[in-house]
């Protein structure tokens, strides 16, 4: 227990481990999901699987909103912020994420004016400043930045912005759920839910895990403790025989999400028939375009978007890894063409990817001495 | 970009633009609490924020705050990429 001592409470840790040994039953194997990246992070930075018995098994979700971006959306990405008179900006993450015709980075080492920012709101201001240029906002994210970015466009449409547009890549975190649990390579016994993206759409929407497909979801802070806290209370409904949704994140996350939020989301964005996910194809309303109301401001309107489908380099596993069929190290890539200074696929490229956590502290070669 | 770094709430600057200066680790910069605007559940100078690409997420007390803090600080490199980000940040 060599990480326990880093947690807040570090006896209460260590109960929590003893009630989680005492509570499986031998013999029995449970798989449970993390969704969130946020999640997988702290799981492999503390060690919390060390903690737990060989027949409980953490795998690792769809939730890294930088790793489900597919290769096409990248490069048309790209191909707009060629466009001469566009400023391209974009979150730091999506600057390494790898397209079919290299990254953004690249495009800038090219001579496009890729910039970084930090929040929708810093690439509102710089369309202020130039207004003589077409500023272009690369949006990606879950419900926890979806609103950020309808916001932003709230305040551009008040102030009659004219030279701002987003490139909406917002993606919904349901639909890949049911997808997953739809898949038949797939064999999950629980989820620990998202953190943030609860705090937005609160516990209600992940209620049909348990009724329709009868499994338990315990909603999770983002502290060690609280992620052995929740494997611990989807371990105990699994034992009882019970499946619901539980709130560990209770103070954090409402149940009703957050009103305000949810508001200007359904003002700002409307579901698209399909979007694309790496490594997971093409899930049905999933993903979030601009209403009706915000048409002037849609980047896919306003400049010629290719469009292009480009399929994943064949080395890369990062579906599997998403779907959690494989783990990170069992990619044939892992480490040795794929490493965080040059991913092949997207799990490498955020620290919240689940190749990327694996890399970073050690997990492989941990992984490869008991191998 | 999945950090949400607490904050405490300092003052508003702009007020009908939702935009407050909070306090992140000693580092002062322009937020927008909009998205905290429910019916009497606004954000006021003292609160302590949760905040996500320049925008409060959620309220949460000062231990949570603090915890959370800690959590971040044990991250090391992510958390001050993170934190050199959002001192780049020029919210109007
Ligand atoms: S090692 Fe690289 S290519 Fe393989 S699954 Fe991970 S990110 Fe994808």
């Amino acid at each position: 227990m060599k990480y326990v001592d880093e947690y807040r409470d570090a006896d209460l840790g260590r109960v929590l481990a003893g009630e989680i040994v005492a509570t499986v039953e031998p013999g029995r194997e449970y798989k449970i999901m993390e969704v969130c990246g946020g999640h997988t992070h702290t799981i492999y930075k503390y060690g919390v699987d060390d903690l737990l018995p060989a027949n409980v098994e953490l795998v690792h979700g769809p939730g890294c909103p930088v790793c489900v971006i597919p290769m096409g959306r990248v490069d048309d990405g790209i191909a707009v912020a060629h466009v001469p008179g566009v400023i391209f900006t974009c979150f730091g993450d999506m600057m390494r994420v790898p397209g079919g015709a290299g990254t953004l980075l690249d495009a800038k080492a090219q001579g496009a004016d890729v910039r970084m920012v930090y929040s929708p709101l810093d690439a509102l201001r710089i369309a202020r400043e130039n207004p003589d240029r077409e500023v272009v906002f690369f949006a990606v994210g879950f419900e926890t930045t979806a609103p950020s970015t309808a916001l932003t466009l709230k305040r551009a449409k008040a102030e009659g912005i004219r030279n701002f547009s987003c490139f909406s890549n917002h993606v919904t975190i349901v639909p890949p759920l049911r997808a997953l649990l739809e898949s038949p390579d797939l064999r999950l016994d629980g989820f620990i839910g998202p953190g943030h993206v609860s705090t937005v759409v609160g516990a209600r929407p992940f209620e049909f895990i348990p009724a329709d497909y009868g499994k338990p979801v315990v909603i999770s802070g983002f502290e060690p403790l609280d992620l052995l806290q929740s494997v611990y209370m989807v371990l105990c409904q699994l034992v009882e025989g019970r499946c619901e949704v539980e709130n560990q994140y209770a103070r954090v996350v409402p149940a009703d999400g957050n009103p305000a939020a949810l508001a200007v989301l359904e003002e700002v964005f409307e579901l698209r028939p399909h979007f694309e996910w790496r490594g997971l194809g093409f899930i049905s309303h999933s993903g979030l375009k601009l209403s009706e109301a915000y048409r002037d401001f849609d980047t896919e309107l306003r400049f010629e978007v290719p469009g292009v489908r480009v399929a994943d380099p064949k080395a890369c596993q990062c579906g599997e890894v998403l779907k959690g069929v494989i783990r990170p190290w069992e990619c044939k890539v892992f480490g040795t063409a794929c490493t965080p200074e040059r991913p092949i696929g997207t799990c490498m490229v955020s620290s919240e990817g689940a190749c990327a956590a694996y890399y970073n502290y050690g997990r492989f070669a941990r992984e490869r001495e008991v191998v | 970009m999945c950090l949400a770094i607490p904050g405490q709430v300092v003052e508003f600057v702009d007020e009908p633009n939702r935009l407050a200066r909070v306090d992140v680790a000693g580092v002062i910069r322009s937020v927008n609490v909009g998205l905290l605007d429910r019916d009497g559940d606004a954000a006021r100078p003292g609160d302590w924020v949760l905040i996500h690409v320049g925008f409060a997420l959620s309220k949460v007390d000062e231990e949570e705050a603090m915890a959370t803090l800690k959590l971040l600080q044990g991250m090391g490199a992510d958390y001050e990429a993170e934190l050199e980000e959002l001192k780049a940040s020029v919210i109007e």
